[in-house]
């Protein structure tokens, strides 16, 4: 089949409009394993450069944990490399069930389904639990596997204002006439940080009969004092409903997510879950790993603990110098910016500086919202943090930032 | 010559989308989702309001991100629906 002139000049008319937009992505070549530091090639053909890495989800670090490579490895001989199937035929192992049974008790939940990934359990979710008779009311800043998923359902769905309570509450009011409601949303949303008051959420779930969803895919492993998530920093453990997360984050980092919750809803997510149906089983090497990653933070907080304390040293810091960060307690620091081509240029410098940070703007974020989204990591160091520290510092006072508020850096930058 | 569906409009974008402390003006020209203010997620409460008040229903394939992107589209899609 040829791949004809119409097709080809409508790809490239896109192409040429993405880049025209100042959103065109460039990727970088990382030469090393994840980490606190690590080498990169960019663009392609430029010498490898050592860098600090503050931009991944490697939140506890444990990416390229030497335990954790040896558990895989070890995996690799017992378990073998592929199944070769989905789940129901031939693709479960003892040590799927083994790992779903200890994220279960590790989120506190009745069952756990795995997934080749979060985005895989967001997609099978919806459209398995609800039907037209039913309404989902989704935080407007879900992930956007959150309203794929939603999208996916054939139940109705609207929104509420970013955790706003009093919107969610007259939506709730708004849908009693429904079979049965479920409140969406992220137990810390990915570019701000901000953390959803999953109590007053379950207060409301109660009293006007709605289910509680949370991926929790920013918190798995380490919000809350042991680590279990945003439903333990709340205090609701036990009142959400279900739960979608990942371990391509802070639990290990390679790949996976799951459906953790209660246990009818978990059984017919197995049944009837698409994703699970259709798609290939998680590899043996990733659930051996994951087995590891769930000794590890389920016999201490020591990981957790380093990453809280580094992400209070940093955004104490960064405040201190100057800088218009969100506030918050989650690792998630945004450095605020408000106009892209700042942010594009502010990381660039600092990519020069030896600090790996991206730039984040439309429609990543809404327009005049661009920041520079710093990830704290337990792999950081605090001769880490001190130099992405004084690098910031340093550009910062290269465009004149520092110490101003954000109608200034927009009277000075535009929106 | 105060148009009373355009305003209604208005109050119901301002109400639904404006967050508090938020200083938004909504001129009838004014672009909510090309300008970033409302996405095609969030859109659907607009329907929902627009089908519920006005007794009438938008096909699915005529709720696109241009026919909601101003009051002026939203009043003219309205008027279409009404007087259908």
């Amino acid at each position: 089949m040829v791949y004809g002139s119409t097709a080809r000049e409508f790809y490239q008319n896109e192409l040429v409009g993405i880049r025209n937009d100042g959103l065109f992505k460039e990727e970088r070549y990382i030469i090393t394993p994840q980490g606190a530091e690590i080498e990169v090639e960019f663009p392609e053909g430029a010498p490898v450069k050592k860098v600090i890495n503050m931009c991944a989800n490697n939140y506890l670090g444990l990416s390229s944990h030497p335990e954790v490579v040896a558990a895989a490895h070890a995996g690799l001989d017992s378990k073998g490399y592929g199944m070769s199937s989905v789940r129901f035929i031939c693709g479960t192992q003892d040590t799927h069930r083994q790992l779903e049974r200890k994220l279960t008790e590790f989120l506190g939940t009745e069952d756990t389904l795995l997934f080749g990934s979060c985005m895989d359990a967001n997609a099978a979710l919806f459209e398995v639990t609800l039907t037209p008779e039913d309404v989902v009311i989704a935080d407007r800043l879900v992930h956007a596997s959150v309203i794929d998923g939603i999208k996916l359902c054939s139940a109705q769905y609207d929104s509420f204002k970013h955790m706003d309570m009093k919107h969610l509450e007259a939506k709730l009011k708004q849908f009693q006439d429904k079979r049965l409601r479920m409140v969406a949303t992220d137990g810390v949303f990915s570019m701000d940080g901000d953390i959803a008051p999953l109590a007053e959420i379950c207060e409301l779930a109660d009293k006007y009969d709605a289910m509680v969803m949370v991926d929790d895919s920013h918190a798995s492993g380490f919000m809350g004092k042991t680590g279990r998530g945003t439903h333990e920093h709340c205090g609701v453990v036990g009142r959400v409903d279900v739960i979608t997360t990942t371990m391509g984050k802070a639990m290990g980092g390679a790949s996976g997510g799951c459906i953790s919750g209660r246990k009818e809803l978990v059984e017919l997510c197995r049944q009837r879950g698409r994703p699970y149906l259709f798609s290939n089983t998680l590899a043996p090497v990733v659930v051996a790993a994951s087995l590891k990653v769930m000794d590890i933070i389920s016999q201490t907080t020591e990981r957790r603990d380093k990453l809280e304390n580094n992400t209070l040293y940093f955004r104490e810091q960064m405040t201190a110098a100057g800088f218009d960060i969100r506030p918050g307690v989650h690792p998630i620091a945004p450095i605020m910016l408000y106009n892209a081509k700042l942010a594009q240029d502010f990381a660039r410098d600092l990519y020069g500086e030896g600090i790996y940070v991206i730039g984040f703007f439309f429609p990543v974020v809404p327009k005049g919202q661009a920041r520079i989204r710093v990830q704290l990591s337990a792999a950081h160091e605090k001769e880490h943090l001190d130099k992405a520290i004084d690098a910031f510092k340093k550009i910062g006072e290269k465009y004149g930032i520092l110490g101003l508020k954000k109608q200034q850096i927009i009277d000075k930058y535009g929106m | 010559m105060a148009d009373e569906l355009k305003d209604k409009i208005r109050a119901y974008v301002v109400d639904e989308y404006v967050e508090e402390g938020e200083d938004v003006e909504v001129k009838d020209d004014t672009p909510l989702i090309s300008g970033g203010f409302v996405d095609s997620f969030s859109m659907v409460s607009l329907k929902l309001f627009l089908e519920t008040e006005y007794g009438i229903k938008i096909p699915d394939e005529k709720a696109t991100a241009e026919a909601f992107d101003t009051v002026n589209a939203i009043a003219a899609l309205v008027r279409q629906y009404t007087e259908a």
